[in-house]
């Protein structure tokens, strides 16, 4: 679930992130309490209140108080956005790296990305 | 909030003029979730024993204060702390002979926070029959018994020293998940003693590094997390990158060269490190106790 070379507060807040990306957590929909979070993924209390407390600080999570914490409306929009300025670095460079690397024309990635249509 | 906090000062215990505990100085902070790491023969034991007043220190002294002790008072020989205090060992500590509920009936009368139905609620859950005499338990319902009675008290200050060796996978998660929940439940100082470092890690709130009777390091188990980092790459550049910081471990292969070091890489020495063609990886927990606490350093 966790690994074990970087922070775990920060491991989860990546995770609760991924959710909203994918839209398993929608917008204005309550997250887990902290409480049941750790004891869900059996980890310290302290450290998920952390996870927690910097995607609230990032505007991703909203709290109402004595009620929880819940998706921020533009969460979503938010990450895409996040992701799309660092998608050609994070995920493009390195695929054109190892096309490079293993001989791989990039003629044939540019098909390969045709084939799937333009959607 | 009847959490207890935990000093010692200068701290030694010595068997036979050997030190197990060399003048230790450390601050447990109360409400935490401590994990005790070391080796086997590091000391960890005999640290627990001594906060929890089994063992008087050859010199210095332990003290515990906070919640409903108020000032700071030592352990050994005292009744209101030591009732307090609840460290479970794997031996158990208690006579065998008699039925389970025995122990469980003692354990509630010397408890002043003991939860009764918490307790009923456990042996259930662990499956220990209440009517079976403690010495015909198998080894993991013993350890078992022992890890009911620890969370049950409810102890401002409860420490686990390998209680739970004895216990098979799916009884130590158990125990780890009701510790958890209980936990979130009556928040208190808990101290887990373990070598399983990676098996608890994510549990711990804050860590401390026990080698050879002395304390190695202590800080919040996320800092920890990523403090070190693995450069590869050609021996003379690792050397010339790795020049200003202390290396835990070094492992040639031909002209390629790793070496593990401790401290922050800030993105410009990233970047640096990029650009001579080295690689840098994180390094786990579990590596980083390994190498913090290796016979070579």
């Amino acid at each position: 679930m966790f690994d074990d070379r970087s922070p775990i507060y920060l491991q989860i807040a990546e995770q609760i992130k991924n959710d909203i990306v994918s839209g398993a957590l929608a917008e204005d929909e309550q997250v887990m309490s902290t409480n049941q979070y750790a004891a869900f993924y059996r980890i310290n209390p302290a450290t998920a209140a952390k996870g927690f407390a910097q995607l609230v600080d990032d505007g991703i999570l909203y709290k109402k108080r004595g009620i929880g914490m819940f998706v921020t409306p533009n969460a979503r929009d938010l990450l895409r956005t996040g992701r799309r300025d660092s998608f050609f670095a994070d995920v493009v460079d390195p695929m054109i790296r190892e096309a490079k690397a293993i001989g791989i024309p990039l003629n044939d990635i540019l098909q390969h990305v045709r084939s799937y249509g333009d959607a | 909030m009847t959490a207890l906090t935990v000093r010692t000062e200068n701290v030694s215990v010595r068997f036979a003029g050997v030190p197990a505990l060399d003048r230790l100085d450390l601050r447990l902070a109360p409400g935490k979730i401590h994990g005790l790491l070391g080796r086997n023969g590091s000391g960890k034991s005999t640290l627990a024993a001594a906060l929890a007043g089994f063992r008087r220190p050859d010199e210095g002294r332990v003290l515990i204060e906070g919640g409903d002790l108020g000032a700071a008072q030592e352990p050994y020989e005292n009744a209101v702390v030591t009732s307090r205090v609840c460290l479970i060992r794997e031996s158990g500590d208690r006579p065998d002979a008699v039925p389970v509920k025995y122990a469980v009936g003692l354990a509630a009368a010397l408890r002043p926070y003991w939860d009764a139905d918490l307790a009923g609620d456990l042996l259930d859950r662990f499956e220990i029959p209440l009517n079976k005499k403690i010495q015909k338990l198998s080894r993991g319902k013993k350890s078992a018994l022992g890890v009911v009675v620890g969370i049950a008290s409810r102890a401002p200050l409860t420490i686990f020293d390998e209680s739970y060796l004895g216990m098979d996978v799916p009884s130590r998660n158990l125990f780890y998940d009701m510790l958890l929940a209980d936990y979130v439940e009556v928040p208190r100082t808990i101290v887990l003693s373990t070598h399983l470092v990676s098996e608890v890690s994510t549990m711990l709130e804050e860590v401390l590094i026990l080698d050879r009777g002395r304390l190695v390091t202590q800080s919040p188990v996320d800092a920890l997390r990523g403090r070190g980092a693995s450069i590869v790459g050609p021996a003379a550049a690792v050397d010339e990158f790795t020049a200003g910081f202390t290396v835990l471990a070094e492992e040639r292969l031909g002209g390629t060269k790793s070496t593990t070091v401790l401290g922050d890489l800030d993105p410009a020495l990233l970047a640096q490190a990029t650009a001579a063609g080295l690689e840098i990886g994180p390094v786990g927990l579990q590596d980083l106790f390994v190498h913090l606490t290796g016979a070579k350093a």
